[in-house]
């Protein structure tokens, strides 16, 4: 990935979070470019599932604007921002358990192909057709993650690595420009932590945009082009691996942790 | 996939038709047709909640008040206006619907008990007003001299005509609630129900969505008061008590609030067991409804519709 001319999918500027008195983040700027693969690394507390739920709009910032492909949507609500094309996965799996892996899917692509109520009451032709659209596409998904063999399981059968492949599939079914992934290696042992890593490249490689949070050092070294370093909700360092890997500040910040 | 066969559903309507002319033929149920028609009315408000708490995991305490509405509205309308039955009926939905626009979309905000409470108050206020707008409603007394219905110059006056009108209603209502749980709609629903999070990361609109089926339900509940009224030809505030929603509750807890069929099974047999196999107990009634609900909840948490997977269970083993 060579830096410079590429457009911007995603900018953050100064943005702030305030929780009562606490500042979870307080005056970030970063930019994300298209096509690259970003990692958010700091330690535990320093505001990185906030700024992930900031950016997805689960809840607004205090300050600051959001910008995706130049248009500000930090006013927008979660599902309005779906819409726009970024998708997420979140730190504790949130699967709907209740439903196949399949289903899981295919509700992903709901952003894409929809029916009203009372389309799909009356089950008029057109969205019988675009259930087949859902499911074929869904299907594919399946395929490029995996999982395939599993489609008819309950999501909450399915061991925590499958969960969390699954997680990523349902996310891509919205097809979205900008895929944030929250920790998506956490819990996983070192095969399915290596079939993680490979999927996230292999998304990557299709042209979507990853920003993703990741304690693993090995992963976060591997796979992102640059890295963010958040501590206490402010940006410490920024920059290729190789760089945020030497930073005295990062060293400092993770001391006791032995792992940078 | 979430598949509801079509096979049962064919053998229930086609059930549903004959049953009538059975039961006339078999003079110890000879009389089943018209607690029939009141399970067919309970049908319609049950299905909705089964959606509404079943699938998309909200919770109603309060559906005897638009069940209510719609009877009170079809009854004043029809016989202090002479209006037109179906048209008052048709009123009586909207109006409903804009009620529950307006409880629904503070209180859907809301989770878990603080919803159930919020449903509970709004039902105690309608059964407040229904007892004391006695200008309109007649207070505890009533309103009778509700017309019955007529269609094109034919009268359902009869219990069977009034059956198939209702059971017309609940079939209908049956396959669009199915279609609807079958489709897109239905599986925003389910998530709704196991993450509200997930849910709107995925682009569903959730409190629009717990809105729409609030509504939905509510709507539902009017039409079964509309038939209510014109079919008893009267009305009083005791039928939209408290109780009157919590028995529905009991109803899909012990049919199973997961499957649009308990709602059905369920309604059928409360239904039954008050009007008919109950009486033995008299007073003491209630304390068999307790009984049913304690052994439901811990016994077959997703209610009769989960006795064929359980057993499905034992024969695998």
């Amino acid at each position: 990935m060579s830096a410079g001319m590429e457009e911007n999918v995603l900018e953050l500027q100064g943005v702030v979070m305030t929780f009562g008195g606490l500042m979870a983040l307080s005056n970030l700027n970063f930019n994300v470019r298209r096509g690259m693969i970003k990692a958010i690394i700091g330690p535990n507390g320093a505001g990185k599932t906030t700024l992930f739920n900031v950016i997805t709009g689960s809840f607004p910032p205090t300050k600051g604007t959001v910008k995706f492909k130049g248009q500000p949507i930090q006013h927008l609500k979660a599902h309005k921002i779906a819409d726009r094309g970024i998708s997420r996965t979140f730190q504790t799996v949130e699967l709907f358990g209740n439903m196949t892996v399949l289903e899981n899917v295919m509700l992903g692509c709901y952003t894409r192909i929809r029916t009203s109520f009372m389309a799909s009451g009356f089950v008029l032709p057109r969205s019988r057709r675009k259930e087949k659209r859902i499911k074929e596409s869904a299907l594919k998904i399946l395929k490029f993650i995996g999982l395939i063999h599993k489609f008819k399981d309950s999501a909450d059968s399915l061991p925590l690595g499958e969960q969390k492949l699954l997680e990523i599939g349902r996310a891509l079914a919205s097809e979205p420009e900008l895929i944030c992934l929250d920790e998506p290696a956490a819990g996983l042992n070192e095969t399915e932590t290596h079939v993680a890593s490979s999927l996230i490249r292999a998304i990557n490689a299709k042209g979507i945009t990853v920003l993703l949070v990741e304690h693993d050092m090995k992963v976060v070294m591997n796979i992102s082009d640059e890295i963010l370093v958040l501590n206490y909700g402010q940006k410490i360092a920024e920059g290729p691996p190789q760089n945020i890997r030497n930073s005295p500040r990062v060293i400092e910040a993770y001391l006791g942790a032995g792992e940078v | 996939m979430l598949r509801i066969a079509k096979l049962p559903i064919a053998v229930f309507a086609l059930a549903i038709m004959v049953f009538p002319w059975t039961a006339h033929r078999i003079p110890a149920i000879e009389h089943y047709p018209d607690i029939m028609v009141f399970a067919g009315i309970y049908c319609l408000i049950t299905m909705g909640l089964s959606l509404l708490m079943g699938y998309a995991g909200q919770i109603s305490i309060g559906h005897a008040a638009f069940f209510g509405i719609g009877a009170y509205i079809s009854a004043i309308l029809t016989t202090n206006y002479g209006m037109n039955p179906w048209a008052c009926m048709v009123i009586g939905m909207a109006v409903t619907a804009v009620v529950a626009v307006l409880v629904g979309a503070p209180s859907l905000k809301l989770r878990g008990h603080y919803l159930a409470m919020a449903t509970l108050a709004f039902g105690i206020i309608i059964f407040i007003i229904f007892n004391e707008e006695i200008e309109w409603t007649g207070g505890p007394d009533g309103m009778s001299g509700i017309p019955g219905l007529t269609l094109f110059g034919f009268e359902f006056n009869s219990v069977e005509r009034y059956y198939y009108l209702v059971w017309g209603f609940v079939i209908a209502a049956f396959i669009f609630t199915v279609n609807v749980i079958q489709s897109g709609t239905g599986r925003a629903l389910r998530a709704i129900h196991a993450s509200e999070p997930a849910a709107r990361a995925m682009g569903v609109d959730v409190s629009r969505f717990k809105i729409l089926v609030f509504v939905y339900s509510a709507v539902l509940a009017s039409l079964a008061g509309s038939l209510y009224a014109h079919y008893l030809n009267f009305v009083n505030p005791a039928t939209f008590d408290l109780f009157f929603s919590i028995k529905l509750l009991i109803m899909i807890a012990l049919g199973g609030m997961h499957n649009i069929w308990g709602a059905i099974v369920g309604t059928g047999l409360i239904t039954f067991l008050s009007n008919e196999w109950l009486h033995y107990f008299e007073e003491f009634e209630v304390i068999v409804y307790g009984a049913i609900l304690l052994f439901v909840t811990v016994l077959l948490p997703e209610g009769l519709a989960g006795v064929p997977g359980i057993v499905k269970g034992w024969f695998r083993r």
